[in-house]
């Protein structure tokens, strides 16, 4: 006998009351170690070097990187503000702003339909439970959705996703697990062109970015949507946890090359990890954030905004 | 398993190792280096700073300065911080002298959880233990059929409701059934939870006051950044942590969780994960750990690994049959198919000492299945006789196989190659190939 399916309504309740507070609120634990990082360093006093160093320390310690944190840093420096509290912060976070709103990103072509969107990441990072976020704006916005049960590797997967769906109002196309992950693709866009379904939505295996063998398979899902519609998928989102270090960085650079990645979507931003290292990636590889992630409803969804952002980590 | 971060380690020791004398301005540079490297595996900036005020404070005493090779000496130094940062020995889970042995898995979202607690199972049934699994995770989709599909494969069997109820009777329920069956162990696989979330973190404090584990283990992602000390913190000064396993350690992952999860919660990393197979989870061994973080290679686990998977009497008889010129095809099939039941062919290379180098190249995992497949094709007896295999058979073996009909011929050469380099080390004239070789 299986276990039974559950899709219980009285939590989806209950995580509705909870989404109502602001970004803010949610963001306000996470941000504190840097924020109170810094008032110490600039009350603790001594000389420019010994400050430098700490903030530089600080800005590691947010997962931003040595080489970013560098960059800021010196930036910071070079500028010849007086180095008080509130020049210091207000410095590093239009450092970060700027690194963050990327110029000359290609615009997506969005009037195609249908949309192919494709989902990748490694193990563990969120992807399924942000496809169902992402579905839940679209299906919010009077658009009819088709979601690809494209991860036939890891156990109960299609079962995830298939709650999920229902939760949300997509339509879902599936086989069985072990199945080839291309093919289910497949079939996923022809039912959709059959449908006259607005935007399609590819959930993939976690996969971790050294594995040669798996990677060609994300690549091959790419190829095999393109037969049946041109120049799709149109937009391939990779899934970072914020909680990840500096591995996201080969992470970027691995599903960049492999399927043309053309955005992030930073997951699990409601603990106390900052993400800091999409500033890294921001300044890398000149990826856009879309999206961030910010609980386990599927409301918690929220555009990225670098300004909020920023703030969230400093203020 | 943590590659980059050798690589920028052995380059920082390399400078220094050579040196007759070294003085505090070469530790400096050199640990300034170090510094780097290991912020950049994303080991903790606290425990960077511990780390190499510790070192540096070794590497000027006495003992270092005053010996013969100082610059070998600091390299010792350093080797024994890591270790020691890292933990005190290899600590499995043991069973407790009053069966079920009760172990609790807790962790954030994502980390891999359940693919653990199936491992655990799955290393414990391979020691004939008996078990049962607790589904706690009544919170994401599909989380109990996951356990139950993963418990399949173990084989191991899984205690869950059907009835929306809460974990801790869960839990409470299912101990009743595993004392019913006299079970050996049980493990319950909770739901990932931020450790910030008072409402979560206090549930699963009533699950460990039911349960009263001997063990609660924190799943955590290897390649976790900074926060992974705050987490380990959270999770242990909630629940108070008996063992760590660390995930996902067969990327390219830097790996300083490893270092800064044990240094500052205290509690030892056990196991790590290191592949999606059940059989993926290696026992933590501090030392070696060090010993591979530092390229000087991990022949320990490589023995195991091969002791693991290979026959000793088979290998003897193997042994016996090369030096004879009596090695067949057939024989080098199966020696094929061991070194792949070993795992990723870079994984082992990597655990041979001075070979960490090769892990950048790329090592060909297709090149063996392609031989396995041209070997495949051929006839009981071409595999004992290659002399038989003429131009019309290598067209069909290479139809067979899919390969071409030159990959069959450069098999067919590399084996014989192969084979008379054996018979001719058994003659011994394996000095003067050598020679000639290098010439």
């Amino acid at each position: 006998m299986s276990p039974p399916l559950r899709d219980d309504t009285k939590q989806v309740k209950k995580d509705f009351v909870s989404r109502i507070k602001n970004l803010k609120t949610r963001l306000r634990k996470s941000r504190n170690l840097l924020s109170d990082g810094l008032t110490r360093i600039m009350r603790g006093g001594g000389d420019k070097a010994r400050i430098l160093e700490e903030i530089d320390e600080l800005l590691v310690g947010a997962d931003i990187g040595v080489r970013t944190s560098a960059h800021i840093v010196e930036q910071v420096s070079s500028s010849g503000i007086s180095l008080n509290e509130q020049t210091v912060r207000e410095a590093i976070r239009e450092e970060i702003v700027g690194i963050l709103s990327l110029e000359n990103v290609p615009e997506i072509d969005t009037t195609t339909r249908p949309h192919i969107v494709m989902v990748v990441g490694v193990n563990g990072t969120g992807k399924t439970t942000t496809i169902a976020k992402l579905a839940r704006r679209l299906t919010g916005e009077g658009k009819k959705v088709l979601l690809a049960a494209s991860d036939t590797f890891r156990a109960a997967a299609i079962e995830q996703l298939e709650i999920w769906a229902g939760r949300v109002g997509a339509d879902i196309v599936k086989h069985k697990m072990g199945a080839d992950a291309a093919s289910v693709a497949y079939d996923a866009v022809s039912a959709a062109i059959a449908r006259d379904v607005d935007t399609v939505i590819i959930d993939t295996a976690g996969r971790l970015q050294t594995k040669k063998n798996l990677m060609d398979e994300v690549a091959k899902i790419g190829r095999v949507t393109a037969k049946l519609v041109e120049s799709s998928p149109h937009e391939v989102l990779l899934v970072l946890d914020a909680t990840t270090g500096q591995n996201a960085i080969s992470q970027a650079r691995a599903f960049s090359e492999t399927c043309g990645v053309t955005g992030l979507v930073v997951a699990k931003l409601d603990g106390t990890a900052k993400g800091g290292i999409v500033v890294a990636i921001a300044r890398e590889f000149g990826i856009p954030i879309l999206y961030i992630g910010t609980g386990e409803t599927a409301e918690d969804l929220e555009p990225f905004d670098a300004e909020v952002f920023a703030d969230a980590l400093l203020t | 398993m943590f590659s980059e971060l050798s690589e920028k380690l052995e380059n920082a020791l390399k400078r220094i190792r050579g040196h007759g004398k070294i003085s505090e301005k070469n530790v400096t540079e050199a640990l300034k280096d170090v510094r780097l490297a290991l912020l950049e595996a994303d080991v903790n900036y606290k425990v960077v700073k511990q780390f190499t005020e510790d070192v540096k404070v070794k590497a000027l005493g006495e003992q270092v300065l005053t010996s013969i090779s100082p610059g070998q000496q600091f390299v010792k130094v350093v080797f024994e911080e890591l270790r020691d940062i890292m933990g005190e020995g290899a600590s499995e889970i043991t069973f407790a002298s009053d069966p079920p042995t009760k172990i609790m898995v807790v962790g954030l979202q994502g980390s891999g959880k359940t693919t653990a607690c199936a491992k655990i199972a799955r290393r414990f049934k391979s020691k004939g233990r008996k078990g049962l699994l607790i589904a706690a995770d009544i919170y994401r989709p599909a989380a109990v059929q996951q356990l139950e599909t993963l418990a399949r494969e173990v084989p191991v069997d899984v205690y869950y409701e059907q009835e929306q109820a809460n974990p801790v009777d869960i839990v409470k329920r299912g101990l009743k059934e595993a004392r019913k069956r006299a079970v050996d162990y049980v493990i319950t696989d909770t739901a990932g939870r931020l450790h910030i979330d008072s409402e979560m973190m206090e549930e699963l404090r009533q699950i460990k006051a039911t349960m009263s584990p001997h063990e609660t283990i924190l799943v955590a992602d290897g390649m976790t950044g900074q926060d992974a000390v705050t987490i380990a913190t959270e999770f242990g000064s909630t629940l108070g942590l008996d063992g760590v396993i660390l995930t996902k350690m067969d990327g390219d992952e830097r790996g300083g969780a490893a270092l800064s999860i044990r240094a500052v919660s205290g509690a030892p990393i056990k196991y790590v994960g290191v592949g999606e197979k059940l059989d993926a989870l290696e026992v933590f061994h501090p030392e070696r750990m060090a010993s591979r973080i530092l390229g000087m290679g991990d022949v320990l686990t490589l023995v195991e690994k091969a002791q693991d998977t290979m026959d000793v009497k088979e290998a003897e008889r193997l042994q016996e049959k090369l030096l004879k010129e009596a090695f067949s095809l057939e024989d080098f099939l199966g020696q094929i198919k061991q070194m792949k039941k070993m795992g990723p062919l870079e994984d082992i290379v990597g655990m041979i000492p001075g070979f960490s180098k090769m892990k950048g190249i790329d090592l060909d995992e297709g090149a063996l299945v392609r031989v396995e497949a041209i070997i495949s094709s051929m006839t009981p007896q071409e595999r004992v006789d290659p002399d038989l295999i003429d131009g019309s058979r290598r067209r069909r073996i290479a139809m067979g196989s899919g390969a071409r009909v030159q990959d069959v011929n450069r098999l067919l050469k590399d084996f014989r190659q192969v084979r008379k380099l054996f018979s001719q080390m058994n003659k011994g004239k394996l000095s003067g190939m050598l020679r000639s070789l290098m010439g």
